[in-house]
């Protein structure tokens, strides 16, 4: 109730009449508002863009690296085992490391490119010549040339990378896959 | 809002005033708005006053843009120069943004010497004014403080030649100068603790004292009021005061609506440039100071030797001290010019000896065809660096991969027998190691190559149980294999 008082109590005035000095210098102060709103959305279009860069462009970026000639895989019998270097953009610095992949050939004789880390748990998969079947050092499990599986503990086939030929050089995409589940998963 | 509408029914008849008493009834905001908008004017709203409030407008866009550009921003030796590339040559208004920043700073050092002027012309220091002056004296000193602390920053031959040179100078001033270039630097050389240091002071301790001056600078203003014209007494003002609002506001609205088209196209048009990297073993770089440090740099010139300490620490203390005293030395309510003739004498004087010591630095520049060169080049050196697309900084840990194959052949050969051989299966790519078998990085501190090569052909029991299958290899691939083990590095 005192509080209701309190505010009635401030708040009749006298209205200037239209033409007072007093509504001019408040009109004159709403175009003067009205202009700094202006002049600073103007002012702030840099400002956003420069903070939105990385929705405006891609600031992290893996890039594809080059595997080799297409003509050195032209004749494969066995899958052959090439160091890549993957290029991972992330901002202003760049990381380079180097993973193994295998370039082989799939059922119908197209090239395909198999990451050697095994989708069980993570080892190295080497090629055994003499079996020719893919065997994991680990716990033994074994896959085809094409990377499908043979047999061991592993729930999927060695996985594949997204591939590309770029003036006449194969270019692999190499991305990590998720362990230990039945079905091919991207992760980071 | 809901709220903020039933309220307003409730207590106001009126309801175009709703939100805006609504507002005021609870902060106060007419009454603030009415304080800072009716300060009284003697004699009445002049262009002359207005280069305060460019000065307050300027260090807001200092401030906005700065806090922008460290988004993108990293003070270390290795990083700045390359992060100050990523704003300029990749980021989105970066180069805008960067440049704003930049050319603020002159902007800065411009408008702060014409409100200086205009205080001194106009006498405007005198009556109790004397703190008012000071604190205005003391955010000059740290504006400047500023201006040579962000020059660093991005990292490039000519930040680096420069503070290099500033540093060096503040070494000059006898007994304590060392020290204080050595604490400045944090260290003998400059480096990246250099870097650390310009950028705190940069961007956390000048900015807080500038803070707290310009609250104190513009209290003190409040509390003196405006002095207006010259023939005004500073004391007791006679004339008729008009309001700060509305004309005053829209001439130093002017001011900024110069400020914010000079320096938006300025900008625009000519992006500050980006050198190259820093090189300190580049002993051909001629530095130069940003231009409203060349007077004081033309002057260190003259004074070496025994005469250094009469030029770097007698004369610029007792002028400091001259300039600080002003309100004291100076103490009577004569304002105008024309009446001052020694005041304006020594005003001439010092503003005259400040520009002509800094054209004599650009003329002998010019005139030195060696020099002349020199610097020809060097802005050249940035041009060709502007026009380079930004690359990446390949980060050190790629680097020690890549130079391990790089440097050696033989340990080049042992690393394709060691991913052959699935080594790296259980030793992790680079023998980092993995939940299989331990690191091999950093084994050659615990064994030689002939027992390396002994355990590889004949592994211990324990190694055994681990899955260490023996390596067969022929001796020269063995030699390969342990050249590239004992060159890991984690």
């Amino acid at each position: 109730m005192f509080d209701r008082d309190l505010e009635n109590t401030t708040l009749p005035k006298t209205r200037p009449s239209e033409l007072s000095p007093e509504s001019r210098r408040s009109f004159l102060g709403v175009l003067l508002g009205l202009g700094s709103v202006l002049v600073s959305a103007l002012l702030s279009v840099p400002l956003i863009r420069f903070s939105l860069f990385p929705l405006l462009r891609q600031t992290t970026e893996l890039k594809s690296s080059p595997v080799g000639e297409l003509s050195e895989f032209s004749s494969l019998t066995e899958p052959v085992m090439r160091t890549i270097q993957i290029g991972q953009v992330d901002g202003w610095r760049k990381t380079v490391s180097e993973e193994i992949v295998y370039v082989t050939k799939d059922s119908q004789g197209q090239l395909r490119v198999l990451t050697s880390i095994c989708p069980h748990l993570g080892c190295t998969v080497p090629w055994n010549k003499g079996k020719s079947q893919f065997v994991c050092p680990c716990h033994g499990t074994t896959f085809a040339a094409d990377g499908t599986r043979i047999s061991g503990p592993s729930l999927r086939g060695m996985d594949t990378l997204e591939t590309s030929v770029e003036e006449g050089q194969l270019q692999v995409r190499f991305q990590y896959f998720r362990q230990l589940v039945s079905d091919k998963e991207v992760i980071g | 809002m809901h709220s903020t509408g039933t309220s307003a029914n409730h207590a106001s008849p009126r309801p175009e005033s709703g939100l805006w008493e609504w507002l005021n009834l609870r902060t106060g905001l007419d009454d603030l708005l009415h304080a800072t908008l009716d300060e009284p004017i003697p004699g009445g709203a002049r262009f002359a006053y207005i280069f305060g409030s460019g000065l307050l407008f300027i260090f807001l866009s200092q401030i906005i843009t700065g806090v922008f550009l460290a988004l993108y921003y990293v003070p270390s030796a290795d990083h700045a120069h390359k992060t100050v590339a990523y704003i300029t040559k990749a980021v989105t208004a970066g180069s805008f943004l960067r440049s704003l920043h930049f050319y603020g700073a002159s902007a800065m050092v411009v408008v702060l010497f014409l409100h200086l002027s205009q205080t001194y012309i106009y006498g405007a220091y005198k009556g109790r004014r004397e703190l008012l002056w000071f604190s205005g004296c003391v955010l000059f000193g740290l504006v400047m403080a500023m201006a040579f602390t962000g020059y660093l920053l991005p990292w490039d031959q000519r930040a680096y030649f420069a503070t290099a040179v500033g540093t060096n100078a503040v070494g000059e001033i006898p007994w304590i100068g060392e020290s204080i270039k050595r604490l400045m630097r944090g260290g003998t050389e400059m480096g990246t603790l250099t870097i650390s240091r310009f950028f705190v002071a940069h961007v956390i301790l000048i900015p807080a004292f500038i803070f707290a001056l310009v609250a104190s600078h513009l209290f003190l203003f409040r509390k003196a009021g405006a002095a207006g014209p010259t023939n005004e007494n500073p004391y007791q003002p006679t004339r008729k005061a008009e309001l700060f609002y509305p004309r005053q506001v829209i001439m130093d609205l002017s001011l900024t609506a110069l400020l914010i088209v000079g320096l938006g196209l300025l900008s625009f048009m000519i992006p500050v440039p980006l050198g190259p990297a820093a090189n300190p073993a580049d002993a051909q770089y001629v530095p130069r100071p940003e231009w409203y440090y060349l007077p004081i740099f033309q002057w260190l010139k003259y004074w070496h030797g025994s005469a250094a300490i009469v030029g770097v620490l007698v004369i610029p203390m007792l002028l400091v001290l001259t300039v600080l005293a002003l309100p004291f030395l100076d103490r009577s309510v004569e304002r105008r010019p024309w009446k001052r003739p020694a005041a304006m004498a020594a005003y001439v004087f010092l503003v005259f000896s400040i520009v002509a010591l800094g054209l004599r630095s650009e003329y002998l520049d010019r005139h030195d065809s060696g020099v002349a060169q020199q610097l020809a080049k060097q802005n050249a050196d940035e041009d060709d660096y502007m026009r380079t697309p930004f690359k990446p900084d390949l980060s050190s840990a790629s680097l020690a991969a890549a130079n391990v194959t790089l440097a050696d052949p033989l340990a080049a050969k042992g690393k394709t027998i060691f991913e052959a051989r699935s080594c790296s299966a259980c030793h992790g790519h680079g023998g980092v190691g993995t939940a299989a078998a331990p690191a091999l990085t950093g084994v050659h501190k615990e064994f030689s190559s002939d027992q390396l090569a002994e355990l590889f052909k004949h592994p211990t029991a324990k190694m055994n149980a681990g899955g260490m299958p023996p390596v067969d290899l022929p001796p020269d691939d063995m030699k390969a294999l342990i050249a590239y083990i004992e060159r890991l590095v984690p």
